[in-house]
């Protein structure tokens, strides 16, 4: 219960001494929790993490893939990640800067990715994701595709698939699309 | 205050709770006018949000006597609300919601004051919500009220013995509704569980596998959710999905409506498409009255203590027949936000560097490799390389002027402790206090986060 009286008097008090205790401004759990997820980060050689706004701004940053096996030996991809108030609540929104011909990232930069969205659980972190779009290059698969196209060649012609990727990577035309260089 | 029989009727009702004791009584219940009149007078009450739950809250809460209102919301009035936010009329759509729904209040029951706002609540200063006796919710997203909960924990203060100091708790009651499922809890910070205590209570959003809906849709759902979060990008890259902007909403259906005929999907239509896009589950008048009549209850109760208050959550399901159920759950001791942290006395000369060393042998943390933010900046980070080349410079910085110079304030740390000789990393709050500082009596310290 409230004590009105005691409201009465702050009341009076204030009237007579604008007093200045300001409340200090709030950081959100989420900030927190994404600000223990950072300092725990366990990366490999081939992932780089970098925060383009600041050392205070953990909340948007980049993270940088250059996959040492596979298809995509020698490419850099870069993805960006934006955090939510309420992480780990919700997943972070992945999306790939780089223009990419893969069977699990298509032409926009949505990355198919099942943590991200259905699989993803409060006791995952930063790491977790790194992990799993890492695995994407050194393992793409047919299975869920989001570009159907780069999905069925690699299914059908893997020796066209690498050369697809070769192609586009070094930046050239697979189809009908242009892909930027990326080596 | 003159007691003509016009008036004497008008409180009768709020009289037999508020001029009787009774058996239910809260602590340091006083029954009398006095009582009655205080509330009118000197009870501030803030209501966030003037929709479903809004509106039935103004008026509950004008109508128990609470005459010092304030509400917030961001809205306009909408054609699809007047089916139960009921002080709105089909001129009114286009006003602001907050408004509208206190002028009409304000029309109805004379004596009451209703402020309104049209703007969103992190537009406030945190001065703003300081004013308020208590708080009441009727938000539709995790997101505003968890940063309402994070604004009321700012101002708990904990004394040196780790409970929570009175003055500073800073009241709230929430409501929220789904159909027919609705819910009613009182916050009290430091002492129930605040939202982010419980909010592991809240299931995981329905996602869908993005290559579900770009290959193998099943559902008119999947359709929809294609041309919102796909289709929507390859056409219009650049440019952001309104979905309070009607010829966006009419794209996506329209793609939907191609995408079902390809696959031989039925269901799209045009409301289904704006449930799934903008996550709406069809809202029930009768849901909002009872989960909002429960809100104004507690926070007569809250204010006046004529009755032991909820303890602390009711949950409301009228999907068959009519089930309400109280749990009392309990907080959790080390949250971020409401809890108390660990107390940590420093001189005013120590550096980072020392009082991350200070940081291993405390006998309450024992964590090694801590990392420290304060307030949103990151004093010190341990990983990744990168950061932690930026913030290496604050290791010989004094912690003091790090902090900004107040006596009291709220660190976290990240780092690695053990426990039964197994290690894990862990985030702990610490409630640091500077000795010898102006404005430090007897060790009581700054709480909230």
């Amino acid at each position: 219960m409230i004590k009105l009286f005691k409201v009465k008097e702050k009341q009076r008090e204030l009237a007579e001494n604008a007093n200045g205790n300001i409340p200090v401004k709030k950081q959100s759990a989420g900030e927190l929790r994404l600000h223990k997820d950072i300092s725990e980060l366990n990366l490999p050689k081939s992932c780089t993490i970098s925060f383009p706004s600041g050392k205070d701004e953990l909340m948007n940053f980049e993270v940088t893939i250059r996959p040492d096996e596979g298809y995509y030996l020698g490419g850099t991809f870069i993805f960006s990640f934006q955090v939510s108030p309420i992480y780990p609540h919700e997943a972070p929104k992945v999306k790939c800067k780089t223009k990419v011909y893969h069977p699990n990232i298509d032409l926009e930069g949505n990355v198919c990715l099942n943590i991200l969205r259905e699989d993803w659980k409060p006791v995952l972190n930063i790491n977790t994701i790194i992990y799993g779009l890492f695995h994407l290059f050194t393992e793409p698969n047919c299975e869920d595709p989001l570009n159907h196209d780069a999905a069925a060649v690699l299914r059908d012609n893997p020796k066209l698939f690498e050369s697809n990727v070769r192609r586009a990577m070094t930046g050239g035309y697979v189809g009908q699309t242009l892909f930027p260089r990326c080596l | 205050m003159a007691e003509t029989p016009a008036q004497l009727s008008r409180s009768r009702d709020l009289d037999k709770l508020l001029l009787r004791p009774g058996n239910l009584i809260g602590a340091n219940f006083e029954p009398g006018e006095e009582l009655r009149d205080d509330i009118g007078k000197y009870a501030k009450v803030l209501v966030l949000g003037a929709g479903g739950l809004g509106c039935e809250l103004l008026k509950d809460l004008a109508l128990s006597g609470f005459q010092n209102l304030e509400v917030i919301d961001m809205d306009r009035i909408e054609v699809t609300n007047l089916n139960r936010q009921f002080l709105f009329r089909f001129e009114d759509v286009g006003k602001p919601k907050a408004e509208v729904a206190a002028k009409r209040v304000m029309e109805r029951v004379s004596g009451v004051n209703i402020k309104p706002h049209y703007c969103r609540i992190e537009d406030k200063e945190l001065d703003f919500y300081s004013d308020f006796s208590i708080i009441v919710l009727g938000l539709d997203s995790i997101e505003a009220r968890s940063y309402i909960n994070a604004v009321a924990c700012s101002f708990l203060e904990y004394d040196s013995d780790d409970n929570a100091r009175e003055e500073t708790i800073k009241p709230m009651v929430d409501g929220g509704t789904e159909g027919f499922k609705g819910h009613a809890r009182i916050i009290l910070p430091g002492v129930t569980p605040c939202f982010e205590c419980t909010i592991w209570l809240f299931p995981p959003q329905v996602k869908f596998p993005l290559c579900t809906l770009a290959e193998t849709p099943r559902t008119a759902a999947h359709c929809i959710e294609y041309a919102h979060l796909i289709k929507w990008d390859e056409v219009h890259s650049g440019k952001a999905f309104d979905p309070d902007e009607a010829e966006h909403m009419k794209w996506v259906y329209n793609e939907a409506v191609k995408r079902a005929v390809l696959f031989g999907i039925p269901g799209v239509t045009f409301s289904l498409t704006q449930g799934v896009v903008k996550n709406i589950i069809p809202a029930i008048a009768s849901t909002n009255a009872i989960i909002s009549a429960a809100c104004a209850l507690e926070t007569l109760k809250l204010a006046s203590g004529c009755s032991k208050t909820l303890s602390n959550y009711l949950t409301y399901n009228g999907a068959e027949g009519l089930h309400t159920k109280v749990t009392e759950f309990v907080r959790d001791k080390d949250c971020l936000v409401c809890g108390p942290g660990v107390l940590i006395e420093l001189e005013t000369s120590i550096t980072l560097q020392k009082f991350i060393d200070l940081l291993e042998e405390h006998p309450k943390l024992l964590l090694s490799k801590a990392s420290v933010t304060h307030q949103g900046n990151n004093l010190y980070m341990q990983a990744p390389p990168v950061l932690e080349e930026m913030t290496r410079s604050n290791l010989n910085q004094v912690l003091f002027d790090l902090m900004g110079k107040t006596a009291k304030s709220i660190l976290h740390v990240t780092g690695t402790t053990s426990k039964n000789d197994k290690k894990f990393s862990t985030l702990r709050k610490l409630r640091v206090v500077f000795k010898g500082v102006d404005g430090v009596t007897d060790m009581d310290t700054a709480g909230g986060a």
